[in-house]
């Protein structure tokens, strides 16, 4: 039971598990990359980004180029060890059984 | 009964939590590596490419025949129009690998579905032309030099540093692809005479190799 409890809620959903996968490996990674990674719509990444944001997990950073805003993400160090324990523990979970 | 029955329930459940979790861990898993290589790469160019270097490196040693020497060893080279002959078919060999390497790439990301120009394949890229634009550069300056010997050796070595360094960004067999071609590259400086026959077996035999090793493996 300790373990199941040691899982992160803010990572339960399929989306933010591969948003945080994403950025586990890769520095900044802009909005359209990533819509097209996860394969989702954009309001469906925005509202994850937003909680994970809210969090302190990932760092949302938005710039203008021209005329269009881009954003881009990078997950914060804090989130980089959620999501290392979070992982661990899933591990585990499968390994016990 | 009620006992029973709640025991059924946690013992069902806990099987579907736990297929739940292997695949989360695998969707993890595959997003790090989506994200991360390139996974399009087709074996099928390799073999391409393997099979235009042996056809041009078959030209090569006819040609040289003629000239009475088994490689462009500095002293034995007089005729210019020889080297530009070389030179060109070396350039030609190179637009033909490329060309078939896009093509069947480009296929097998479609077929994929996968995005061929990412934030990663700009990053693949430039990783392999960096060591492969400075490789040209100076086997240029080699010729204008005269030492044409080490000029395929050369290609070699650095077609092998610009594998090893795109390596990251794709499967990882391309960086040991790329000591193969290093290694044979670095004995063919050492072994004049021989550039040729170390040439063919780096970009003809090695890639024909690899190429259906990938292929079988990730078809």
């Amino acid at each position: 039971m300790d373990l199941i409890q040691s899982l992160n809620k803010d990572f339960e959903s399929r989306v933010r598990l591969g948003l945080m996968s994403v950025l586990m490996v890769n520095d900044w990674v802009d909005f359209k990359e990533m819509k097209s990674l996860l394969k989702i719509t954009d309001g469906n990444l925005a509202s994850h980004t937003t909680a994970l944001e809210k969090a302190g997990y990932i760092e949302v950073k938005k710039e203008f180029v021209g005329k269009k805003t881009r954003t881009t993400y990078r997950i914060t160090h804090s989130g980089r060890t959620a999501f290392a324990s979070h992982l661990q523990a899933l591990e585990q979970l499968i390994q016990n059984t | 009964m009620l006992l029973q029955n709640s025991f059924y329930y946690f013992a069902f459940q806990s099987a579907f939590m736990d297929k739940k979790y292997q695949e989360d861990i695998a969707h993890i898993y595959a997003m790090m590596e989506r994200s991360s290589r390139f996974i399009s790469l087709s074996g099928l160019s390799g073999i391409v490419a393997g099979v235009v270097a042996l056809i041009a490196a078959g030209l090569a040693y006819y040609w040289m025949r003629e000239q009475g020497s088994l490689y462009l060893d500095d002293r034995h080279f007089g005729d210019s129009g020889l080297l530009v002959k070389l030179v060109i078919t070396g350039l030609a060999a190179l637009a033909a690998a490329l060309f078939c390497g896009i093509f069947f790439t480009l296929r097998k990301s479609r077929k994929q579905q996968q995005p061929v120009w990412n934030a990663l394949t700009r990053r693949l890229l430039l990783s392999l032309a960096l060591p492969l634009v400075a490789g040209g550069l100076f086997c240029i300056a080699l010729m204008m030099q005269g030492h044409f010997v080490f000029v395929a050796p050369a290609t070699l070595v650095f077609y092998g540093l610009a594998l090893v360094n795109a390596g990251k960004y794709t499967f990882r067999d391309i960086e040991f692809l790329g000591i193969g071609e290093l290694v044979l590259g670095l004995a063919g400086m050492f072994f004049t005479g021989y550039g040729l026959l170390f040439w063919a077996a780096g970009f003809g035999l090695l890639h024909i190799v690899y190429g259906t090793l990938m292929h079988l493996k990730y078809h």
